[in-house]
């Protein structure tokens, strides 16, 4: 694989550069313009208060389970969909990757009238004793409702990329299915498969429309740190300001330290890296 | 956020476009002032106006201003509805408001702290809590203290919204510290909670039960006179049209304005 | 323990029967989609066949009888692939891609290692035991491929064009290399190159168009080759016909003279055989018995080791490349093909 050397040919017209400097400034001057915000002598205080350690606490606690949840549910998903044709493929990747344009208070809506205490299946779980309304896994559904499209067109494109030549070579030294998932097909996509997690990660962590909808407000249960900022908002504009700016900060040391830009699952074969 | 207004939507974008740049809320509001006095010597009232008024006015607010403009053609009234700390945050952007009517006097304040309101603020109408529950009042509540019995599932306003400081206050008065399962930040998503079968009950205004007709039943209790809340309403101070603005408060605090007012629910001040 | 394989498949209009014993090896050959890499997929289980059977021995790989219709997984066939690539698992080092075989049938992290280094020392690259594969070169990571697919013990090697990736230094050292190990054991290989076919292999299949047009013992094949393909491979000019006492007359009349086969009776079906350095070029027509002479139009000019390759057709002569400057030979040009009967071998088809 080519890492770019500065010096080469790029064939990118200067326009470009232009453009993409205002796509780059459109996103950042927002981001600059809440830093110019921050009430920076009260800063340490409001990002510390009980509530707001609790909120991003119970952020980073959810967010991982999603993580979990989204990787448990993602990987066959996106094996299935990316490997083994059945009727109706295209459609249930439509669906799978509905909640990635849905607004996030529609998936509230939808799980809602699903999990919710008068829901689809809330009915049977709150007979079963499980009840899901008001507690911390209905935050949990709601954020791997609506980060799962991220983890499973990451693999998909993975594991597409990687194509199946490996698995086959494996079957035919013996592999079983099991063991060429384990020690083949996994490793192969690892790097897409981290990216895909840190992405419903991040987007577990700035999940708000579906868990307000679905899930509540409880300071400790269900108030997430994007619930906490957007209450504080009506009372405190400097509390909301500098949770805010942590939550972006946690955003971004997450993605930018184990999200790598997409690229092959695999080197091709001699390359020179 | 909700916004009504397109307008108001388009200026806010270009805020962010042009973050830093001013002058980006002159608008349209203030265009074509007050013309003369007509033959009968009575003001003729025109031009248009912008009101921005808590989200819980949203039906009585739509018929007073329809009203207004039939009784006085030529005029145009925009509305535009809002959490009232959303609101006194858009106003002190920028967003070009005439008049601001608020679901508390705590936002009024804010406004009159930051010198953008005209003269003193009017109270105009008064809303007091009411428990609303699913029709079939799954958990037989009849009374606030039956909000505190175990396994009853109560969904209130958190304390930093006007009707979470309003639930605190008649938890205080009544004796009853309730444990909810959600505080919510808006009075919408109680309602939506008790109506969607979620929660067992909910503390929102009597205006709120009623304006959500037959999807929740309103149970009244006694405590609720003890928080009860003031909405304010007042000319914004860069109104262009302070003229069509006084005489727009002056048909919400008149006789027409307390009728629409009352059979909504609210109180008279 | 005989491997026996009876397969059609319509959608690719393969059908294909053979047979191999324990300790063989069969080159196939053919032209580009004769259907040559479908058939080690059938037999590995990639590619399921409409209709056949293929057993090893005892053990069924797959009987698609209506009323059998028994299909072993890829997994359980014991038939390792080793392809054009060398597809080394990129995250495990050589001595783990080798152990992967032994892994996978159950043997414990140390024994599968031990058979690893055996197999790598008897590859020659017990010194790249450590390397990932991104740090070999081609031919190493092929060598490596050839002990991952030996460590796996298959009882039936397939080889898919295994040097077809490599450069000219890399080749002959691994030919050498699955000439070595590939002694007394069963494999089928696919290859374009002749020399493959008569290095390692015991017999030969010539694949067209998803039938089996030719078999026979290698030299056998390439010495009197009845097909097209397998004569080009083996560098000889043929002439298919009807015998006649003349020689071979073909479809379209040309009569070829030479010498015939003692057994093949006129009104058989027959082939003209002979090598294009039998061949020479004239610009006109020259007579005098016992000669062929046939007017051609030349298609290309190539070099051809030390000589030019003089195509027509499917005809071709050698000469010298001074020769061709005094003929002032160019494509397009009409000259005389002329051979002896003598040079031309006639058997039957």
């Amino acid at each position: 694989m080519y890492r770019r050397s500065g010096t080469g040919y790029t064939g990118i017209p200067a326009w470009i550069y232009a453009i993409a400097a205002a796509g780059a400034l459109f996103v950042l001057l927002p981001l600059m313009a809440m830093v110019a915000r921050v009430n920076w002598s009260q800063f340490i205080p409001l990002v510390t208060s009980e509530s707001s350690r609790t909120a991003l606490g119970l952020s980073l606690r959810t967010s991982a389970a999603s993580t979990a949840a989204c990787i448990v549910l993602g990987v066959p998903l996106a094996l299935i969909l990316a490997r083994s044709p059945f009727p109706g493929q295209r459609l249930l990747r439509a669906f799978v990757l509905l909640p990635l344009v849905l607004p996030p208070v529609v998936g509230g809506i939808a799980l809602l009238y699903t999990f919710g205490r008068q829901g689809l299946l809330g009915k049977s779980l709150e007979l079963a004793g499980i009840q899901i309304a008001f507690s911390t896994s209905a935050v949990v559904l709601a954020q791997t409702y609506v980060a799962l499209p991220f983890l499973v067109v990451s693999l998909e494109g993975a594991l597409r990329t990687a194509g199946n030549k490996y698995e086959a070579v494996a079957a035919t030294l013996g592999a079983r299915p099991g063991t060429v998932l384990r020690r083949v097909t996994i490793p192969l996509v690892l790097p897409g498969l981290v990216s895909g997690a840190v992405l419903s990660f991040a987007r577990s962590l700035g999940e708000f429309g579906a868990t307000l909808t679905f899930a509540g407000s409880l300071q400790g249960v269900t108030r997430t740190l994007p619930l906490e900022i957007y209450l504080q908002r009506e009372t405190d504009a400097d509390a909301a300001v500098a949770l805010s700016l942590l939550l972006v900060a946690v955003a971004v040391a997450v993605v930018g330290l184990s999200y790598r830009r997409p690229r092959l699952g695999v080197a091709p074969e001699g390359a020179v890296r | 956020m909700r916004i009504a207004s397109k307008h108001v939507t388009a200026v806010l974008v270009a805020g962010v476009l042009a973050a830093g740049l001013a002058g980006c809320g002159a608008g349209t509001s203030g265009a074509g002032s007050t013309s003369s006095a007509g033959a009968s010597g009575t003001p003729r009232l025109s031009g248009a106006i912008t009101v921005f008024a808590a989200a819980s006015l949203k039906s009585t607010f739509a018929k007073l201003a329809s009203d207004f403009e039939a009784t006085n053609p030529g005029t145009k009234i925009t509305l535009n509805f809002a959490g009232s700390s959303d609101l006194v945050t858009q106003i002190t952007q920028g967003a070009p408001a005439d008049v601001f009517a608020s679901a508390d006097t705590r936002n009024m304040a804010k406004l009159a702290d930051a010198k953008l309101i005209d003269g003193a603020p009017a109270n105009f109408a008064t809303n007091v809590l009411e428990i609303a529950v699913p029709p079939s009042n799954p958990a037989s509540i009849s009374s606030f203290a039956d909000l505190a019995k175990p396994g009853v599932k109560v969904v209130v306003c958190a304390p930093q919204v006007p009707c979470g400081a309003a639930t605190e206050t008649v938890e205080k008065a009544a004796g009853t510290t309730l444990a909810p399962v959600s505080e919510e930040s808006s009075v919408t998503d109680v309602l939506g909670k008790v109506t969607s079968g979620e929660a067992d009950a909910g503390l929102v205004y009597v205006t709120d039960v009623k304006t959500a007709g037959d999807k929740v039943k309103g149970i009244p209790f006694a405590e609720s006179d003890q928080a009860v809340n003031t909405y304010p309403i007042a000319t914004v101070g860069t109104s262009k049209n302070k003229e069509l603005a006084q005489a727009f408060i002056a048909a919400v605090t008149g006789s027409e304005g307390k009728k629409v007012l009352s059979d909504a629910g609210f109180g008279t001040p | 323990m005989t491997f026996q394989l009876d397969a059609t498949l319509a959608a690719r209009r393969f059908a294909v029967s053979l047979s191999l014993g324990p300790t063989e090896t069969i080159a196939i050959l053919g032209p580009n989609g004769a259907g040559k890499s479908t058939l080690l997929s059938i037999i590995s289980g990639l590619l399921r066949p409409d209709a056949g059977k293929a057993t090893i021995g005892e053990k069924v790989l797959f009987d698609l009888d209506a009323d059998k219709n028994i299909w072993r997984a890829p997994h359980t066939r014991g038939t390792a692939l080793l392809a054009q690539e060398a597809l080394l698992f990129p995250h495990l080092s050589a001595l783990d891609n080798v152990a992967f075989g032994p892994r996978s049938a159950g043997a414990s992290s140390a024994a599968a290692r031990d058979t690893a280094m055996h197999w790598l020392t008897e590859v020659d690259a017990d010194s790249l035991a450590s390397r990932r594969p991104g740090q070999l070169s081609g031919g190493q990571a092929q060598r490596v491929a050839v002990a991952r697919a030996l460590a796996a013990d298959p009882d039936l090697l397939l080889l898919d064009e295994p040097m077809a990736a490599l450069d000219i230094h890399a080749a002959p050292l691994l030919r050498r290399l699955l000439k070595r190990v590939l002694a007394g054991r069963r494999a089928i290989i696919i290859t374009h190159d002749i020399l493959d076919a008569l290095m390692l292999a015991d017999r030969v299949i010539v694949l067209e168009d998803g039938r089996i047009t030719e078999q026979g013992p290698t030299r056998e094949v390439l010495e009197k080759p009845c097909s097209r393909f397998a004569a080009g491979l083996a560098g000889l000019n043929l002439v298919a016909g009807t015998v006649s006492d003349a020689g071979v007359t073909t479809a379209q009349g040309m009569v070829v003279a030479g010498q015939r086969d003692g057994t093949i009776e006129p009104g058989q079906d027959g082939v003209a055989v002979f090598p294009p350095s039998a061949v020479s070029v004239f610009l006109t027509e020259e007579h005098g018995s016992p000669r062929n002479s046939f007017q051609v139009i030349i298609t290309d000019l190539e070099p051809h080791g030390d000589q030019i390759r003089v195509r027509a057709g499917r005809l071709s002569a050698d000469i010298t490349p001074a020769a061709s400057a005094d003929l002032g030979l160019t494509p397009g040009m009409s000259v005389y093909f002329v051979i002896k009967a003598a040079a031309i071998a006639i058997y039957p088809a």
